[in-house]
Order: structure tokens, then C-alpha cells, then sequence
């Protein structure tokens, strides 16, 4: 009795816990620093971006996390337990920047590595291993040995092997490095349904436009620095719109202003701190006044415009 | 303690073994080997030993039992060689491939790993020398109807040689590329090979400084004790007395011995590898992958 009240109570506060909470946590390699004082919280069913350019300490950040190096210092918790807990990590999944998996074993074969040293029930490889085959898009070379894939069917394959028993929390470094158009579309599908099912993703890559498709939150590092966090909106400025106007002289384009601050580069127009729901409103009074709308694009900073501003900036301050 | 994955990483290994045509190999090549040495053990009937006389039963035996110290010095010399040339990759490899990357991130423990290697590696190793020895000793006794007087600890001091070695080379392997931890391996192989001859000199001609050189490197690594210990287990009781009589003029010879090794010594090579497993398994934990 007391046993299950307290497994209850263990699961309710590991429940109630991030996904991921770290503080202070740093890797040095020698004079290198891999990952300066990373502190952060990915709640639990996001899908959080860890974005930055090559060399920046993301995989540093992964092997962190999973528990595959020690941290020079800090600390940090993955599902409520501490870092290099062994027991939590049958809840965890992980695919490695640098993924290669037994060329010698065919890939339902490498799947059922997993399930045994992932100690999920006997019971449920089969179903495991076939779901996984068919979720990740091998169904159909299961009689061939990994050796013979190509680059980008092992990386499906890898996706395949972190998926396994459903975890609650999945590691992802740069799964998309292998693949072409259609294989990252599939790994959006995947990040979607992982979402929909509540599990946590933490998901490292420089490839910010595939990032934006998909995430909840982001995280953009360099040099082993946080340079910014947050939920898109907040880091792409959520609230402007950019739209081409032609026909309006230069009183008449500036009598937007109404609608907030203005930005015009004589072709296109950013009004800033402008609520979505008043887009239509701006077209509309430019239309009266006789201009031609050519393209209007809410939030037209990319991830990539602001990681390159705020690279800048650093830059700038350093 | 949970061996469950200690089980998976032996299975695993032996798995390679056979998906890489290892084992095949090594089946194939020994039982040639073995086909070709039971027919010249045939063969030893019809030479002639004295003006056209055919040898006799007993020299028939004589001849097999010396013939066999050379098969099985070949055998526990290819057994050697292989273990280090398998163990020597067998982690690094792993960790520069980085497939132990998505292994390690499972509910697993370091030891796991290694103490699994170990035992695929070394059920590899004991599975051959037991097959292939058997086969050879049943093939000499079939053709020339010589069994060596302990053949089951000759199969097993051939066997431990193997262990000392693949153990020795899954330490190496935590921290050196294979090529290097093999080079090594094999080198520390033919050094405690020549250690045992220099220590042997050392003991003939009544000279301390040879002898302990021989000792110490025989407790580095222990190997030639246990090929002597091979040797001894071999032999008729008409060579042993020919050993023993003698006596310590012999002692550089590694193919004619009086006395198989010391309990202590089997002893120190048993905690050998245990202790060598523990600083695999010490280093292992150590490295970054
Ligand atoms: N094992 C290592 N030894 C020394 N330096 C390393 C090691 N691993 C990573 N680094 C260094 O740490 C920095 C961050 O690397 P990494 O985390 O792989 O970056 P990213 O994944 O963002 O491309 C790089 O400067 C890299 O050279
Ligand atoms: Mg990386």
C-alpha cells in the first residue's frame, strides 16, 4: 500500500517537473569552452530548438544531458531525476549527430538491440519494431543489413531506434544532416506526432528554417553562450508585418503610421507592434488611399535574419 | 546485480563474430589444418626407423607426442594472435564509429559494456580452443592411437592464454586505436614468449639478473608459464623423465618441460585478469565518447 501511494507520489512530482532544468551547467575542453553556463527549462510535451551555428556546443549540450560526458561544473535534471541518472533513461531516446548503428545487423535487428538494453517488455518488441519500421519509412528492407543503407536510411533507422517505448523525452542532433526535402518533411510529421502524444523534444540543429516549421521554443547558442531564448514570437517579434505598397506618395505611406512604428525602405514597409488581427485594417486604408498591394507577410523576420542580428550584436559588444 | 545487458553485449559480440565471417574463417582454416595434420600422423607408420623396419607402436606414440607439441604450439600461437587482432578494436572502434553513442544512452552502466565484450570474447576464445583442440586430439588418436596424458588441462592452459591476451588488448582498447592496442598486444606476446626462454637461460647458467628478468616479465604477462604448463601436459612419462634428468640445464628449452606451473602461479594469473578488467572497466568509465 504505502509502496504504491509512494510511486504515486514519486510520479506526480516527476510529472510536475520540466522535461529538462539546468543551471550553471559548463564543459571545458582544456582551454576550449565547449558550453558556458547553459541554464534553461524545457517544459514537458515541447518541442525546443537548440539552435546555433556549427562549433556552437549544441552536441556538447546533448552528451551533456544524456549523460555520456560529465559537466566540468554545474548541474542539471532530466524528467525530474539528475543528470546521469541510469534509471530515467529508459524513458529517454537519443539519436547522435554522429549516428552508425551494427552494419552487421539487419535494422529490425538493431531496433531489438534497443528494446533489450531499453529493458521494454518482452512482450512488445514485436509491435516496437515493427511501428518503428513503419514510422520512420523502412517497411520493406527489413532483410537488409544496415551496412548497405544509404547515409540517410541509417539516420531514419536512428530516428526508428529513439523512438522506441515511447519515451517522454527525445534528444534529436541534427536529424535532418542525411536527409533530402522529402525525409525532412517526414521528420516533421514525426516531431508533430510527438508533440501530440506529450512527448518532450529536444532538437538540435543550424538549420533554423526547419526549426521555425516546428518549434515551440528556442534556444540560440554560440560560442557555448545563450545569446537568446524564448517562444518564436517573443524572439521574431511576433507583433510587425512588411508589406510591398506601390502608388502611395511618400505623406500618404507615411500616415501608416497610425499603426505603429514604421519602417520604409521605399518599396517595402514594416510597421512594427502591429496586432495580427489589424493586418486587414492596414491593407485596407492603403487600398483607399489609392495604393497596390503586392505581398504582405506577418513576422517577416526569419530566424535566420534575427540569429544573424543578434550575432551582430554580440560582435558589436565583445 | 543486473546482467541482463552484461548478456546483450556478449551476445552481440559473438553475433559479429559470426556476421563478419569470422568464425566461418576460423572453423574452415582449423579444420583443414586438422584433416592435413591427422593424415600426416597417418603417414608416420609407413617411415621407415632402421634399415626398412617400420616403427613400432610405441615409436609411433613417441614421434605423435612431439609432433602434437608442435601442432599445438601452432594452435595456441594462431589462438593468441586472433585474440588480440579481435579484442584489440573491439571497444575503440565502437567509440570512433560512435556507435556506442546510442547504446550508452540506455539504462546501461560502462562495466556492462566492457564485462560483456569480455564474455563474448572470451566464450569465443574457450569455444575455440576446446573444438579445434578437441578435434586435433581426436584425429592423432585415431590415426596413431596417442592420447597426451592430460588433455583437458592442455586444452585449458591453451585457453587461458587466450583470455590473458584478449584481456589484456580490451584494455588497450579503451584508449588506443585497434591497429595500435594490436601492434602492442602482439608485441607483449612475443616479449613474454622470448622472457620465459631468457629466464630459463638465466636458471641453466646459475644468473640472477636473466632469471628475474624472465620472472618479472612472466608476471606482466603471464602467458608462457601457461604455455609451459601446456608443454608439461603433453608429454609421455618417457620424455618427462628425459625433462627431468635433465634437469636445470633445460630450463631455457620451451618445448621440453619438467614440472607444470605452480598453483600460486595460476593463482596470480587468475587475479591477473580480473584485475585487468577492473582497470578496463576504470579506464572505460574515464573516457569521453
Ligand atoms: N572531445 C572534444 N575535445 C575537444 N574539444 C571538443 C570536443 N568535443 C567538442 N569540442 C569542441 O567544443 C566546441 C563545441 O562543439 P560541439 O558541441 O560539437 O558543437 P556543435 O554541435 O554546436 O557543432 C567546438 O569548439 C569543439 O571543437
Ligand atoms: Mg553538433
Amino acid at each position: 500500500m504505502l509502496d504504491l501511494q509512494e510511486r504515486q507520489a514519486a510520479a506526480t512530482a516527476a510529472a510536475a517537473s520540466p522535461a529538462i532544468h539546468s543551471v550553471d551547467l559548463a564543459k571545458h575542453y582544456g582551454k576550449t569552452v565547449a558550453l558556458a553556463n547553459l541554464t534553461m527549462t524545457v517544459p514537458r510535451g515541447e518541442v525546443f530548438g537548440f539552435l546555433g551555428p556549427n562549433g556552437a556546443g549544441k552536441t556538447t549540450a546533448v552528451k551533456l544531458l544524456v549523460g555520456l560526458i560529465p559537466a566540468t561544473s554545474g548541474e542539471g535534471w532530466m524528467l525530474g531525476k539528475p543528470l546521469g541518472d541510469r534509471q530515467v533513461r529508459r524513458r529517454i531516446g537519443y539519436l547522435p549527430e554522429l549516428f552508425r548503428y551494427q552494419p552487421w545487423l539487419t535494422a529490425p535487428e538493431v531496433l531489438r538491440v534497443h528494446c533489450e538494453l531499453a529493458r521494454l517488455p518482452r512482450s512488445s518488441w514485436k509491435t516496437e519494431i515493427e511501428g518503428a519500421m513503419t514510422l520512420v519509412g523502412l517497411a520493406g528492407r527489413e532483410r537488409d543489413r544496415v551496412g548497405t543503407y544509404s547515409k540517410g536510411m541509417q539516420q531514419r533507422l536512428g530516428l526508428g531506434v529513439a523512438l522506441l517505448g515511447s519515451p517522454d523525452l527525445v534528444f534529436l542532433d541534427e536529424p535532418t544532416s542525411a536527409l533530402d526535402p522529402v525525409g525532412r518533411h517526414d521528420v516533421r510529421q514525426i516531431l508533430h506526432h510527438l508533440r501530440e502524444r506529450g512527448c518532450a523534444v529536444f532538437l538540435n540543429s543550424h538549420l533554423l528554417t526547419e526549426v521555425e516549421m516546428v518549434c515551440d521554443r528556442v534556444a540560440m547558442v554560440d560560442h557555448g553562450r545563450v545569446i537568446a531564448s524564448g517562444t518564436l514570437d517573443d524572439l521574431l517579434g511576433g507583433k510587425s508585418c512588411r508589406i510591398r505598397v506601390t502608388g502611395l506618395d511618400p505623406r500618404q505611406r507615411g500616415s501608416l503610421r497610425a499603426f505603429g512604428d514604421l519602417d520604409d525602405d521605399g518599396e517595402w514597409i514594416t510597421v512594427r507592434g502591429l496586432e495580427p488581427e489589424r493586418v486587414p485594417e492596414v491593407v485596407d486604408e492603403i487600398v483607399r488611399q489609392g495604393g497596390r498591394v503586392y505581398a504582405v507577410e506577418p513576422r517577416h523576420l526569419s530566424l535566420e535574419d534575427r540569429f544573424l542580428q543578434l550575432l551582430g550584436e554580440g560582435e558589436k559588444n565583445s | 546485480m543486473d546482467v541482463a545487458p552484461i548478456l546483450t553485449f556478449a551476445k552481440l559480440t559473438i553475433w559479429e563474430a559470426s556476421r563478419r565471417k569470422l568464425l566461418i574463417a576460423l572453423v574452415l582454416l582449423t579444420l583443414a589444418i586438422i584433416v592435413g595434420t591427422s593424415f600426416l600422423m597417418s603417414r608416420l607408420w609407413t617411415v621407415s626407423v632402421q634399415n626398412g623396419r617400420p616403427p613400432s607402436e610405441v615409436e609411433v606414440r613417441l614421434i605423435a607426442s612431439q609432433l602434437l607439441i608442435l601442432i599445438a604450439f601452432m594452435f595456441a600461437a594462431v589462438l593468441a594472435l586472433s585474440s588480440v587482432m579481435v579484442a584489440a578494436p573491439s571497444i575503440s572502434a565502437d567509440v570512433e564509429s560512435g556507435l556506442v553513442l546510442s547504446m550508452l544512452s540506455r539504462p546501461v552502466r560502462r562495466a556492462d559494456l566492457v564485462i560483456g565484450k569480455w564474455l563474448g570474447l572470451a566464450v569465443l576464445v574457450v569455444a575455440y580452443a576446446g573444438g579445434s583442440g578437441f578435434l586435433e586430439l581426436l584425429g592423432i588418436s585415431l590415426t596413431t592411437g596417442y592420447v597426451p596424458p592430460h588433455p583437458v588441462q592442455l586444452l585449458a592452459y591453451i585457453a587461458g592464454e587466450g583470455l590473458i591476451l584478449l584481456t589484456l588488448a580490451l584494455l588497450l582498447s579503451t584508449r588506443l586505436p585497434g591497429m595500435t592496442g594490436g601492434i602492442i598486444g602482439l608485441v607483449a606476446y612475443f616479449v613474454a614468449w622470448v622472457g620465459g626462454i631468457l629466464g630459463g637461460v638465466g636458471v641453466a647458467i646459475g644468473n640472477d639478473a636473466l632469471r628475474h628478468t624472465g620472472t618479472v616479465i612472466g608476471l606482466l604477462i603471464p602467458t608462457d608459464q601457461l604455455w609451459r604448463g601446456a608443454v608439461y601436459s603433453m608429454e609421455p612419462a618417457s620424455i618427462l623423465a628425459a625433462a627431468r634428468a635433465a634437469g636445470r640445464l633445460n630450463s631455457g628449452n620451451p618445448f621440453l618441460v619438467s614440472n607444470p606451473p605452480a598453483f600460486a602461479f595460476l593463482a596470480w594469473a587468475a587475479v591477473w585478469i580480473l584485475g585487468l578488467l577492473a582497470l578496463t572497466i576504470w579506464s572505460f568509465r574515464k573516457r569521453e565518447v
